[in-house]
């Protein structure tokens, strides 16, 4: 597969599936054949615990997209495919936790970042902060650039989660 | 209430679904469903290797449009099936394979004869089943069968537990299925079929290009009157041959890599291509991006993946062919083609199929064309894979769909014989004869013991070339002759590298199939000259058990047309140095 390199572009896939074992495999298994890497996954149940909703970011161009959506639509246990992009009014949110060093020299740069980007300590010790910080992909991506040079121990990132605004739902149709 | 155990209803449900065999071979992970077999009127047929009792039920299905079926221990006997099942699901064909599998509360552990076969399965099933409770069992079947029977049909893999197996439970077979995320569509858009009919009816040089969807749905009248009704003439994959009647001046063949001179060239000139439950498969297309430059191409596909995945299609359409066909009808005008059909008539008569008629060697091409005579094209021919595959997908000329079958996407060799095997038992009224390599026969002859032992009278014709001719025929042509292990006769005395395979100066071949069918008790021949070709079919056809048919062929012939792999299709080549 060729990817040009202009047109791979960052898209995130929503998609319901039956809560069942094994369906994670399956659609792992369907982006492992065509040779993509998932930047990120996020997966849970829903208002209707017999059904999860998992949100995927990969990177490709459109057209591999396409076929990756019907595939995915193909998947017997999948019940619907959303796209989330640039024509879709959307919010997304991850979260990630980050370690940092803490000495005297950089106490104060850290104390700023986590103001800046408005993000909360949630452990303290001698010598490190526990740092969690939410938002788009965007934002937690900055914030880590941003305390990079003071040192991290240790990260953990989520994949990020997103639904539609206003009107637009993505549900599963009760008719046939 | 009348509690059962899982292996009961899993019988149960069989027969529910009126199966009529089931091919397979017992094991420890399965002992309960054989013993709940044992006694019931379920016909179940023992094979000698799993991989042909999948492949059993693949011919069994291709034949009838039945659902074929099989049971399989665990582990080894699980595995054995996964060719199976990827022939299958590349071919789109409906079977239900049912695995022991070892006890829920040691799945994991590598207990004895423990294969994660649904992981293993995954990307060669339409979809498959672990069940963990028999409490699901009953369900699960049912929505297995339903599954590989509608949509685009595909295999299905059921992994039962052997404490499922053992369990009790109360039997209630469901009447009905509802997935909610299944749910095919099979009439397609109302404004989609009428923007192709309108391109087809402005066209002046339609062609259709039909694919094994096409006898899925059974839209083989359809596609007739269509093309009757407009003059559109009509090219088939090697899946779909037989769905369209030879003997019209409509008809052109199959297209593609080994396909006729005229239906390339017909592919290659057209304004439009409507294909039907075909998937533009690299075999057909030749280079992509030289395929059928000219034309518009209306996709018509149960299948929506299917879709634009090769080559973009300008108007597709969603759906069941045979719906979507018959509301197309209507929409379509009549209309003389004349100046089209008088062009194809000319490549038709320019370049035929071809191969040395006057001679005295002995073709394969010939062998085929007199099985077609005598059999009228009214018997079930089965292929191996090879050079054989493609001489009787040529020359054999097959009455109707369902009565050439054989392994496409995947191309498996050792498919033909069970897949024969299977064919007779879903048509015992049918002759069949299995057109295969002397390679591929090899891979899965120890069935013979099934055919003989059930009295399944199949017969086998093998075009002997003494070598695995397909490879060789590429390694004459792209490889500087450089005979790399195609040789089926070579011995440790002959020299290391050799590239003149003579039926006189070559060891002698192994195995002589004459004794080896008759080890079985079969009736073994043997033809080396051409004048005893014949004879040698009528006694064959002549006997109603089963035939193996030995005929030493030319060795070094080639198959033509080829369009070598990766060319576009106007660089087909319809003979050596020609
Ligand atoms: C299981 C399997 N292994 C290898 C191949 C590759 N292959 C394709 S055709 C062929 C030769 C087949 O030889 P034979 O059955 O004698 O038929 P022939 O081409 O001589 O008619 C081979 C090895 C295959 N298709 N299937």
């Amino acid at each position: 597969m060729f990817l040009h390199m202009e047109d791979v572009v960052r898209h995130a896939i929503s998609v319901l599936v039956e809560n069942k074992f094994g369906v994670l495999a399956r659609i792992s298994t369907l982006f492992a054949a065509r040779g993509f890497n998932i930047d990120s996954l996020a997966v849970g149940e829903t208002e209707d615990p017999a059904i999860s909703r998992m949100t995927i970011v990969v990177k490709s161009d459109d057209c591999i997209l396409e076929q990756v959506t019907k595939q995915l639509n193909k998947l017997i246990d999948v019940i619907k495919v959303n796209e989330f992009n640039d024509n879709i009014e959307y919010v997304e949110r991850g979260a990630c936790l980050v370690k940092i060093s803490l000495n005297k020299s950089n106490r104060n740069e850290v104390m700023q970042m986590v103001e800046i980007f408005r993000s909360k300590i949630v452990d303290i010790s001698q010598s490190s902060v526990i740092v969690e910080v939410t938002g788009s992909e965007d934002k937690i991506s900055a914030f880590v650039r941003k305390v990079m040079p003071c040192g991290i121990k240790e990260m953990c990132r989520t994949g990020i989660v997103a639904l539609g605004r206003g009107q637009s739902i993505i549900k599963v149709s009760s008719g046939r | 209430m009348v509690r059962r155990t899982g292996s009961q209803i899993l019988v149960e449900s069989l027969l529910r679904e009126d199966v009529e065999v089931v091919f397979g071979l017992p094991g420890g992970q399965a002992l309960p469903i054989f013993d709940a077999v044992h006694g019931s009127e379920l016909n179940f047929v023992l094979v000698r290797h799993e991989q042909a009792a999948s492949h059993m039920a693949d011919g069994y299905a291709r034949s009838t449009g039945k659902p074929g079926v099989f049971i399989v221990t665990s582990g080894p006997g699980a595995t054995n099936v996964v060719t199976g099942l990827c022939n299958a699901y590349m071919d789109s064909v409906p079977l239900v394979g049912i695995s022991g599998q070892v006890a829920t509360d040691v799945i994991g552990q590598d207990a004895f004869q423990e294969a994660d076969i649904i992981g293993i399965t995954r990307p060669v099933t339409k979809h498959n089943f672990l069940v963990k409770n028999v409490n699901d069992l009953a369900r699960t079947l049912k929505e297995a069968f339903y599954i590989a029977t509608t949509g685009r049909p595909g295999p299905v893999l059921v992994d039962v537990p052997i404490d499922v197996q053992r369990a009790f439970c109360e039997f209630v077979y469901p009447d009905k299925v509802d997935i909610r995320s299944y749910r095919p569509n099979y009439s397609g858009h109302s404004v989609q079929i009428k923007k192709a009919a309108e391109i087809i009816n402005k066209s002046e040089k339609p062609v259709f290009y039909i694919g094994a969807g096409v006898v899925a749905s059974n839209a083989e009248s359809e596609i007739f009157e269509i093309s009757k009704k407009a003059d559109i003439p009509v090219t088939n994959t090697l899946l779909a041959i037989g769905a369209y009647p030879l003997d019209t001046s409509l008809s052109l063949g199959m297209l593609g890599m080994h396909g006729t001179f005229c239906a390339n060239k017909v592919v290659q000139t057209a304004d439009v291509i409507v294909a039907v439950g075909a998937r533009f498969d690299d075999r057909c297309t030749g280079k992509v991006c030289e395929f059928a430059k000219k034309a518009k191409k209306i996709h018509i596909d149960i299948d929506p993946t299917a879709i634009s995945k090769v080559v973009d299609a300008d108007v597709p359409v969603v759906g069941d062919a045979k719906t979507v066909l018959k509301e197309m009808i209507a929409l379509i005008d009549s209309k003389d083609r004349k100046d089209w059909l008088r062009m194809i008539d000319t490549w038709k008569t320019e370049h035929p199929l071809w191969y040395n008629r006057d001679d005295d060697k002995l073709h394969p091409q010939y062998v085929v064309e007199k099985i077609s005579e005598l059999t009228k094209g009214d018997a079930i021919v089965v292929t191996e894979v090879g050079q054989h595959q493609m001489w009787a997908a040529q020359y054999y000329k097959a009455k109707n769909s369902r009565l050439f079958l054989s392994s496409g996407g995947l191309g498996t060799m050792g498919f033909g014989y069970p897949a024969g095997i299977g064919a007779k038992f879903g048509n015992p009224d049918k002759e069949v004869v299995v057109v295969a390599g002397d390679g591929s026969f090899q891979m899965n002859m120890q069935e013979m013991a099934v055919a003989v032992l059930n009295d399944i009278n199949v017969k086998v014709v093998i075009l002997n070339n003494q070598c695995l001719g397909n490879v060789r025929q590429w390694q004459e042509m792209f490889y500087g002759k450089r005979y790399s292990h195609i040789c089926l006769a070579k011995r440790k005395k002959c020299p290391k590298w050799c590239n003149t395979p003579r039926r006189d100066t070559c060891p002698v071949y192994i195995p002589d199939f004459l004794k080896w069918a008759q080890s079985y008790g079969a009736l073994g021949m043997r033809v080396t000259e051409k004048k005893d070709v014949e004879p040698a079919l009528k006694k064959m056809l002549g006997t109603k058990n089963s035939v193996v048919l030995d005929i030493w062929t030319e060795i070094e012939e080639n198959v033509f047309p080829m369009v070598p792999a990766g060319a576009s299709l106007d660089n087909i080549v319809t003979r050596m140095n020609g």
